[in-house]
């Protein structure tokens, strides 16, 4: 196991390094920061100034060696608009979209696997007909109307729910959060649930398919020819089995959702990273792309490497191997 | 007072292409402790069988008719709650496929365990306790790190053992074994009959073993019924049976009896294809393979006792000749 998780991290340094070049330089065929950044009035000396202070004087190869010697030191360089390390930028705002992806991630298993359980056992049931409807229409509809509609229907028609931001926060064990107010919870409700939509339609289906496969299992037949309740039988003997496809799946999404909220943050004005992204993206404030996109490399390889664990913890059949080797 | 009481069982399954019969008037009588060998091709209804006892048909099959009774108690109807409460604890199965019974992602002791504490209210340690003994009744070697182990973790031979043991954990009166050592090598298919045998009659257990391979049952079976399409089309004591078939099927099972050195070739003696069970033939269901049809197998041979303890349908049974 450890063997298995050195190995994994130097594969993901290496995906690091790969990335860090791709999304420099990529970063850089963009557009000019220039033009976005200082005065078309300025005078020739203060924009001469202003160039040498940001670093772009210098040939785009040493500004990215530059750009690595910071990286390692966790320095992306400063924001070209809010003059703050971009790093710090981003951590600063990485809470809000975490207990956003958090709470869509919770609202995906807490619905999905209940609503495609029951779809998977009772395909027949008209219910089951109408779970299976709904995840298409959570499929195929698109989030930022979703999520209108739902500003629509809860803020403005009924009134129920603020419609922008995040609401108070609270601190409990140490952590921030607003799911711990009132006020932070009803601020929280819709975004979470317009960035869950999508996944609430992927648990549904990925657990009616993994019931519907393993209802069919010798193993299945036989938990029952032994006498087990059926609720043993579905709680354990099914579930388990259709957890492991279900956490994968869910596990890799995670990474999704924390790096393409940016819609759900933009439409509900909620303060996260995805919101900073478009907005440092419209002013091409590159330290701060180039920092964003470094740490979702990070956090995805982090995740990756968390499902795999977590897979073959699941899956004793997948665990032996890890051992073998 | 018998163990179990099969009468007229039928079993359909409602598919889309049709209604397939696999199970279509089944009676037997099983004694405690007797072992019946339940004999017959591929498709012919003996898992579909063993199912209705369990009462494990999912849809789209249905018992659609006739009777089983357990110790006079009927089966068919009884409340689920009921049904549970006999399967694995008074019924006991052991399936086909050794491979794929076990839960992957289980340990045997978890499954084990849990088949004692459906029924009995254990201390986990007494059920673990018990779960290992079980393993060793059925000759498997060092039990305590067997029940540590994943399914995965055992070869085929172990895995058909820990399911036999399971079969066996809560002292069933009646075992249903289905074919338990078709997808194992010879030696371990030995061994493994024995094993069976011996725990049964330790127990006093009463046992339907299942099986297309007539050679297997003959020295294992007190009884034997030959299946076909659906139905019991000869029954009988197992030295009857063998060295008198009647039917011509059995005469044809017999035939494809594989002697010892060729075992594992398949020997197809009985002319024909397996039936197909959406288009059975009117009449009788094996006459288009049977050397001996003639005019009266149009209509559907009924059950008759050319001996004593024997039963059988056919009209032209071997031992009496053809009529011209
Ligand atoms: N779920 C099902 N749906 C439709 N038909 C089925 C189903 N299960 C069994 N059958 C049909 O019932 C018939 C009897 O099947 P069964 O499994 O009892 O045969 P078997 O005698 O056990 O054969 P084998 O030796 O191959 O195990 C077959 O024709 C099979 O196609
Ligand atoms: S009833 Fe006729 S067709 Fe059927 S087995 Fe007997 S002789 Fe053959
Ligand atoms: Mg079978």
């Amino acid at each position: 196991m450890t063997v298995f998780i050195i190995r994994r991290l130097l594969q993901a340094a290496l995906v690091v390094l790969l990335m860090s070049l791709i999304v420099f330089f990529g970063v850089n065929v963009i557009g000019d920061p220039i033009d976005m950044l200082i005065n078309p009035e300025a005078d020739q000396a203060e924009i001469e100034r202003a160039i040498k202070a940001l670093g772009l004087d210098r040939p785009i190869g040493e500004q990215y060696l530059f750009f690595l010697k910071g990286v390692a030191t966790g320095d992306f360089g400063r924001s070209f608009i809010f003059g703050e390390p971009a790093l710090k930028l981003i951590l600063h705002h990485m809470p809000a979209t975490v207990e956003l992806a958090l709470t869509a991630l919770i609202l995906a298993i807490l619905i999905g696997i209940p609503l495609g359980l029951f779809a998977g056992l009772y395909p027949d049931h008209p219910v089951s007909r109408a779970i299976m409807a709904g995840s298409i229409l959570g499929f195929s509809l698109p989030t930022f109307w979703v999520g209108l509609m739902m500003i629509i229907l809860f803020a403005v028609v009924l009134g129920w729910l603020p419609a922008t931001g995040r609401g108070d926060t609270a601190v409990f064990l140490g952590i921030k959060s607003s799911a711990f107010t009132r006020d932070g919870l009803s601020h929280l409700a819709m975004p979470a649930l317009n960035l869950a939509l999508l996944k609430i339609s992927l648990v549904i289906r990925l657990t009616r398919a993994g019931a519907r496969e393993a209802m069919h299992q010798d193993y299945i037949k036989f938990a029952r020819a032994k006498g087990l309740r059926t609720r043993r039988v579905i709680g354990v003997h099914l579930l388990k089995n259709i957890m492991i496809p279900v956490v994968t799946v869910l596990g890799l999404e995670f990474g999704n959702l924390l790096a393409f909220s940016v819609v759900t943050e933009s439409i509900f004005a909620w303060p996260g990273m995805g919101k900073l992204l478009i907005e440092s993206l419209l002013q091409l404030d590159r330290p701060v792309v180039v920092a964003y996109l470094m740490i979702i490399v990070v956090v995805f390889v982090i995740i990756n490497l968390a499902v795999d664990i977590l897979y073959s913890i699941l899956d004793p059949r997948v665990r032996l191997r890890e051992q073998g080797t | 007072m018998s163990v179990l009481e099969v009468a007229g069982l039928r079993t359909h399954f409602f598919t889309r292409a049709g209604v397939v019969k696999a199970v279509d008037g089944v009676d037997f009588t099983l004694q405690r402790g007797e072992v019946m060998g339940l004999v017959g091709e591929s498709g012919s209804g003996k898992t579909v069988t063993g199912f209705s006892i369990l009462g494990l048909v999912d849809p789209p099959g249905r018992i659609v008719g006739g009777s089983i009774r357990y110790r006079g108690e009927e089966l068919v109807g009884a409340p689920d709650e009921r049904l549970r409460e006999l399967r694995g604890n008074r019924i006991a199965m052991i399936f086909q496929d050794p491979m794929m019974t076990l839960n992957p992602v289980l340990r045997i002791d978890t499954q084990m365990v849990e088949a004692i504490q459906a029924h009995e209210r254990v201390p986990k340690k007494a059920a673990w306790e018990r779960a290992r003994d079980g393993l060793g009744q059925v000759g498997i070697p060092s039990p305590e790190e067997r029940l540590r182990a994943y399914p995965h973790q055992l070869s085929g031979g172990m895995r058909q053992r820990v399911t036999i043991a399971i079969a066996f954990l809560n002292a069933p009166e009646l075992i249903i074994a289905d074919e338990p050592t078709t997808a194992l090598d010879v030696t371990i298919q030995a061994q493994i009959i024995y094993q069976a045998q011996k725990v049964c009659r330790e127990r006093g257990a009463a046992m339907i073993w299942i099986t297309h391979d007539l050679a297997v049952v003959a020295g294992l079976a007190d009884r034997i019924c030959v299946m076909y399409a659906g139905r019991i089309v000869e029954a009988g004591p197992t030295d009857d049976v063998i060295d008198r078939p009647l039917h011509p099927y059995t005469v044809g099972l017999l035939g494809s009896v594989p002697s010892a050195n060729k075992r594992g070739q398949r020997l197809n003696q009985i002319p024909g294809m397996t039936p197909n069970m959406l288009a059975l033939p009117k009449g009788c269901a094996f006459r288009e393979r049977c050397a001996r049809a003639g005019d009266a197998c149009l209509a559907e041979p009924g059950i008759t006792e050319p001996a004593a303890g024997r039963a059988l349908r056919c009209f032209h049974p071997h031992g009496i000749e053809v009529p011209a």
